[in-house]
């Protein structure tokens, strides 16, 4: 049984295994879209928000998602699994103190 | 120099989402040593095989990933007191935490790093050796001692947080440690990271910057070599440990390294190599037009996920 798992603003589609993580399937199709950080829980680029569908989770750091977040169903996609198909947006980003500063910076 | 005062990382408490996950991890994967562990406090206490002290590092489960402290061991307990009154005077509360309160440990100071860290200093705690003694010791301990990753010890960590440059100072001025290497902007020439030494390795302890306090980047263990890396990584392959950079060599301290996240999230390297630094060495400088050169020098390329991605 597979699920899949989208992202309309990224226009982003993936189908997704048993026990795997959501983070993990897209890695594995290749496709791009979810930022990519620890896939352990612990730092956090990789929340997004469920839209629509059924998920289990794994322990996630409270540092990044809190009871609210829990509340406004945002998780860390290398945290969970789907149970149905997902809808999924992206909340989570690299932040990026560290970098040669472009022209436009 | 001889090497007295600070003497080097000598404990790490890491905060683990899932105690068995990280056990699984550090210990049957990776290959350290369990040398005790505590129900009540669900923290496991674990050493590298060459390591004489009775562990170095502590795994605690919590609801958070990152790290609880840094422990740097001193040469004796008249360090610990010569030390104290110079990090009041740099400015820092320092606490008192008697001997026993950490397990096997004396007595400790604690403080607060400018980048948000609690670090502590020890001068004592109980030594249980390598397995191979001190008289005629040989070199190869039993088949088994040495295992997993090949680990031989607790080498450094890297620690994210704003005030690195003051951080960097109370090394510097308290603890006798040198800036071996800085990472700068190349325009402003602010600070982005900073490595320093206590002794004739490239780094003891390094900093980054980061807007929020207290980050922790990585822990790092040292090998025996070059090869054992590779060894290490294909070991990393085989149980699907989540890389954030394949095997490589650092433009900053030289180190043969591979980096890899626990299954909490947090950052550890192995690493081996690395040039000899002594306090005359000159401070070596790099800056934001050549990333990828300090970063990963076989490839040059700087990864994004590598400076900023921590817990």
């Amino acid at each position: 049984m597979q699920y899949w798992v989208h992202l309309d603003e990224l226009e982003l589609d993936f189908a997704c295994h048993p026990g795997q993580s959501v983070l993990d399937c897209m890695i594995g199709s290749g496709k791009k879209g979810i930022q990519v950080g620890c896939r352990g829980g612990g730092c956090g680029v990789c929340k997004v928000e469920v839209i629509e569908g059924d998920y289990i989770a794994r322990p996630m750091s409270k540092a990044h998602i809190d009871n609210d977040a829990i509340a406004d169903r945002q998780v860390l996609a290398c945290c969970i699994t789907p149970k149905s198909d997902l809808s999924l947006k992206v909340v989570g980003k690299i932040n990026k103190p560290i970098q040669r500063k472009g022209k436009q910076a | 120099m001889a090497l007295r005062g600070v003497l080097r990382l000598g404990e790490i408490s890491i905060r683990v989402l899932d105690l068995a996950d990280a056990r699984k991890h550090y210990v049957d994967r990776m290959g350290l040593i369990e040398v005790m562990s505590d129900d009540a406090e669900q923290k496991i206490y674990c050493k590298a095989w060459d390591e004489h002290d009775h562990h170095s590092i502590v795994l605690r489960e919590a609801d958070e990933a990152g790290l609880d402290y840094v422990a740097f061991k001193v040469y004796d307990d008249q360090t610990l007191t010569d030390l104290e009154p110079k990090i009041q005077a740099f400015g820092l509360e320092v606490s008192r935490v008697d001997a026993g309160v950490y397990p096997k440990s004396g007595r400790r100071l604690e403080f607060i790093l400018p980048s948000g860290h609690r670090m502590q200093l020890f001068a004592e705690k109980e030594q249980i050796g390598n397995t191979l003694g001190t008289r005629n010791p040989g070199v190869m301990p039993d088949e088994g001692v040495i295992r997993g990753f090949r680990i031989n010890r607790l080498d450094h960590c890297l620690l994210g947080g704003p005030n690195i440059d003051e951080s960097a100072r109370l090394f510097r001025e308290v603890f006798d440690f040198d800036l071996s290497e800085r990472i700068e902007d190349e325009e402003s020439r602010d600070s982005l990271a900073l490595f320093l030494t206590c002794s004739t390795k490239p780094h003891d302890v390094a900093f980054v910057f980061q807007p929020e306090a207290g980050r922790f980047h990585h822990v790092s263990f040292l090998l025996e070599s070059a090869t054992d890396v590779i060894y290490a990584a294909d070991m990393i392959g085989k149980y699907r440990i989540p890389v954030d950079v394949g095997p490589n060599r650092h433009g900053v301290t030289r180190g043969n390294t591979i980096y890899f996240f626990d299954p909490s999230g947090n950052r550890n390297e192995v690493f081996s190599g690395g040039y000899v630094h002594y306090p005359d060495t000159p401070t070596l400088t790099w800056d934001t037009s050549q990333m990828g050169p300090a970063q990963f020098s076989q490839d040059n390329i700087p990864r994004e996920s590598f400076l900023n991605v921590m817990t």
